[in-house]
């Protein structure tokens, strides 16, 4: 997140008039970026191979749990869960269990004795329905919230890490508790939708009794890449989001900003990642009523490039006193923030329509950092204030998950150096 | 209650279910006829022929062909067209394979060209032959579960008199209070009724369950007029009769009903499904909002079934009867928060429960009904 960022804020904006009254400097700059660049978005080629064709399996084991600076794969399905036994070792048991059927589902092998062949008046095993499909580079990622550290609940109140602070309210939140919070969390992305549900469903059931889920949100189309060679993707307003992301190979940029480090406190957690869960709303109907010129002010990026205000390609580096104070690129940008940093791979959603008829759109924002006190909490608090988009965003869910290393082999376990 | 079509569907399934898992265990069963013991049905649009009409009890196996132009059906019915077995959209040319595990009687083999209609039938004899050997306990445990089924039905009849008195009485206040305790017993041994097919339909449907035609009668049918409309008239007072007349129905038939060892334990299962589809919701009594009540008669019913099976599970799968044991103890602790004491049927109203707290009771739903459904195989290994 080097220049844009849809760590996107909500809160007291700057009134619509006050947007428009800003200025014409920004709108002609805007217009003439926009002008130059046309045909090669047009052109703008696309990967060699799209992902999901090849089918490719991530490997479950390592240093650090996939799906964090794993290329961004196409489709989530993110879960939150309340733990309901109180039993310690029945939940250090379901979180073997889990971690054996998500290593096999990240094969794209099936869970236990599969979904079919067994006692015909059994259920089986697995639910069935990513039977015939390749792992789709489905990857699991875990983590725990700060609820599991309550005192008296498990005994780990004494693991708790400072870095997993409990998010404040920011100003123009209107966070739903049935979107919100969550004792573990597991994040499935996959090229294929039907194969990161089946992961999900297939952990829930088998938690069955021992946890439950709190929440859960689907996402279809990334909004971040963490792969910047690649055409930068859109999110639902239209707009290229994510240019210039913490990449996914960059060894350096991740050690900075997103893996935790030994000296960084909670050793269980060195290798891992703080993740930051947001459900940002759009105001899709009044956003798709705002003039083009508007619209592209609030970014700070034109919307056919993604060009940044006065440049004329979209890697360009910023003028970020060419945007308008608001402008969410320039708010968000690591210069208006001490050089913070963190690694997004969010989302967008449509979950129908709400009961008035409007989309129930926007974004499920995931971002990782090595610190959330030094990542997501300050730009946050920035954006909330400032930032232009809040007119056409609301933040409706929040939660945030300590995200332990990687599972190093098969005797080790989601969660291990927690409870070990 | 469920759809007319499930209900039936119940019983077959049960049936069939019992089937499968024996005849794993026990191929050399299969001495029905033929090479292999199978039965050739060759169905066209306008025959329905078997290569044989008289065959020895146990499992019987049906090799279907379907030479006619129309997808077909074929049944194993009881001599009252209670299903024993079925395969349905058999597509012309196709060839299709139907097992059954039957008793010595007489039953009629029925194809249906199109799936329409009672099909064309042919009377069949099972004669002789060895049913399927069984463990003991189980038999033991079928036979307990059938005395309570019985007793649940008997010990239940008073209880809906007391109710259908009421509405003839026209006492409102009487037969609102009379309500739910009449449906405790049918709660607790729901399958069983169902499994008949006929007696569900008339006694338990939900307004939005009637089929197109389908008069509505029985418990929720009154339950609205005492509930919505606060009063009653002649029709409820004439319902309160039929219903008396059917449940007597049920009364006089839970004895004959199908019931095998494995039928009981995904029985029990089907009890809490009931509760996680029909009562977390509040569907099921959504004008008196005694979900609560129900449930427990649920929970009680497939509790039941599941303490019977329990020597041979335990035996099986012993990890299993433990959890059980807990995911039970711990539903009926969430329920007792509900109600007065622990001996009181009457339990807080429904739409007195806030989400939160359904929310709850659909999580220790759930934690039971996973692990429950699993019984029916450790009963069966």
């Amino acid at each position: 997140m080097s220049d844009t960022t849809d760590a996107t804020g909500t809160g007291r904006s700057p009134s619509r008039r006050a947007l428009l009254g800003w200025g014409g400097a920004g709108l002609a700059l805007g217009a003439a970026a926009a002008g130059g660049t046309v045909a090669v978005v047009k052109g703008g080629g696309s990967d060699a191979v799209p992902a999901a064709d090849t089918g490719a399996a991530v490997p479950f084991h390592g240093d650090h749990q996939a799906g964090i600076a794993t290329a961004v794969q196409d489709r989530l399905h993110f879960a939150s869960f309340d733990v309901t036994t109180k039993d310690r070792a029945e939940l250090v048991q379901l979180l073997k269990d889990w971690t054996v059927a998500a290593a096999a589902m990240t094969e794209g092998k099936t869970v236990g004795e599969g979904a079919y062949g067994g006692l015909a008046e059994a259920p089986p095993d697995d639910t069935g329905e990513a039977l015939g499909l390749r792992p789709c580079r489905l990857t699991l990622t875990f983590g725990v919230g700060p609820s599991l550290f309550a005192k008296d609940r498990f005994g780990l109140e004494g693991k708790r890490p400072e870095a997993l602070v409990d998010i404040e309210q920011f100003p123009g939140d209107n966070l739903e508790p049935g979107r919100s919070g969550g004792d573990l969390c597991v994040q499935a992305c996959a090229d294929d939708p039907q194969v990161a549900v089946h992961a999900i469903r297939n952990l829930a059931r088998i938690g069955m009794g021992k946890v439950a889920i709190r929440w859960s949100q689907l996402g279809f189309g990334k909004t971040s890449s963490t792969t910047p060679d690649a055409q930068t993707p859109r999110n639902m307003m239209g707009f290229k989001d994510g240019t210039r992301n913490v990449s996914g190979t960059d060894t350096k940029a991740l050690d900075d900003h997103v893996w935790v480090g030994a000296k960084d406190g909670s050793a269980w957690m060195t290798g891992g990642s703080y993740l930051v869960a947001r459900r940002i709303r759009m105001h899709i109907e009044t956003w798709d009523r705002t003039s083009l010129q508007e619209q592209e002010d609030v970014f700070g990026r034109d919307k056919g490039e993604g060009a940044p205000v006065g440049k004329a390609k979209e890697r360009d580096e910023p003028f970020l006193k060419a945007m308008k104070p608001t402008a969410h690129v320039r708010l968000a940008h690591p210069d208006s923030n001490d050089g913070v940093r963190i690694l997004r791979r969010g989302y967008s959603f449509t979950d129908g329509t709400d009961g008035l008829g409007r989309l129930d759109a926007g974004l499920f924002f995931l971002a990782y950092q090595r610190d959330v006190r030094k990542g997501f909490l300050p730009l946050q608090r920035s954006l909330a204030r400032h930032d232009a988009l809040n007119e056409y965003i609301q933040h409706v869910g929040s939660a945030i998950f300590a995200v332990p290393p990687g599972v190093r082999d098969k005797g080790d376990w989601w969660g291990r150096g927690l409870f070990g | 209650m469920r759809p007319v079509r499930t209900s039936v569907v119940t019983a077959a399934a049960a049936v069939a279910a019992l089937t499968a898992v024996t005849g794993c265990a026990d191929k050399s069963d299969a001495k029905a006829g033929g090479a292999d013991g199978s039965v050739q049905v060759t169905a066209t649009d306008s025959a329905c022929k078997l290569s044989k009409t008289d065959f020895p009890a146990g499992h019987v196996k049906f090799d279907i062909e379907n030479k006619g132009s129309k997808v077909t059906e074929v049944y194993l019915l009881f001599p009252d067209d209670r299903i024993v077995a079925e395969r349905e959209n058999i597509g012309p040319g196709l060839k299709q394979q139907l097992t059954a595990e039957v008793k010595a009687g007489s039953y009629e083999v029925a194809c249906k060209p199109g799936m329409k209609g009672d099909g064309i039938r042919q009377k069949v004899t099972i004669t002789g032959g060895t049913a399927v050997k069984r463990n003991p306990q189980l038999d033991a445990a079928v036979a307990e579960y059938r005395k309570y089924a019985q007793e649940q039905a008997d010990e239940t009849l008073p209880k809906v008199k007391v109710f259908t008195d009421a509405v003839r009485a026209g006492d409102v206040d009487a037969a609102k209070k009379a309500f739910a305790p009449s449906r405790l017993g049918w709660e607790r041994t729901e399958p069983v009724a169902e499994s008949f097919g006929d007696i569900d339909p008339k006694t338990d449907t939900r307004e939005d369950g009637l089929e197109k035609g389908q008069k509505w009668t029985g418990w929720h049918r009154l339950e609205k007029s005492l509930w919505v409309d606060g009063k009653i008239g002649d029709d409820e007072k004439a319902l309160a009769t039929e219903l008396d007349k059917d449940l007597t129905d049920w009364q006089k038939r839970v004895g004959t009903a199908e019931i095998t060892p494995t039928s009981m334990a995904n029985g029990a299962k089907e009890l809490l499904d009931e509760v996680a589809t029909g009562k977390i919701t509040g569907e099921e009594d959504r004008y008196s909002h005694t979900d609560l009540s129900d449930f427990k008669g649920n929970v009680e019913g497939a509790q039941k079934a599941y303490e019977l099976l329990k020597p041979v599970a335990a035996k099986n799968d012993a990890a299993l009867t433990t959890e059980l044991d807990k995911q039970f103890a711990s539903l009926n602790t969430l329920l007792d928060k509900y109600r007065t004491d622990k001996t009181s049927y009457d339990f807080t109203s429904y739409d007195k429960v806030s989400d939160g707290d359904r929310k709850q009771l659909s999580d220790a739903v759930n934690a039971l009904a996973e692990p429950l459904s699993k019984l029916a195989a450790a009963v069966a290994k």
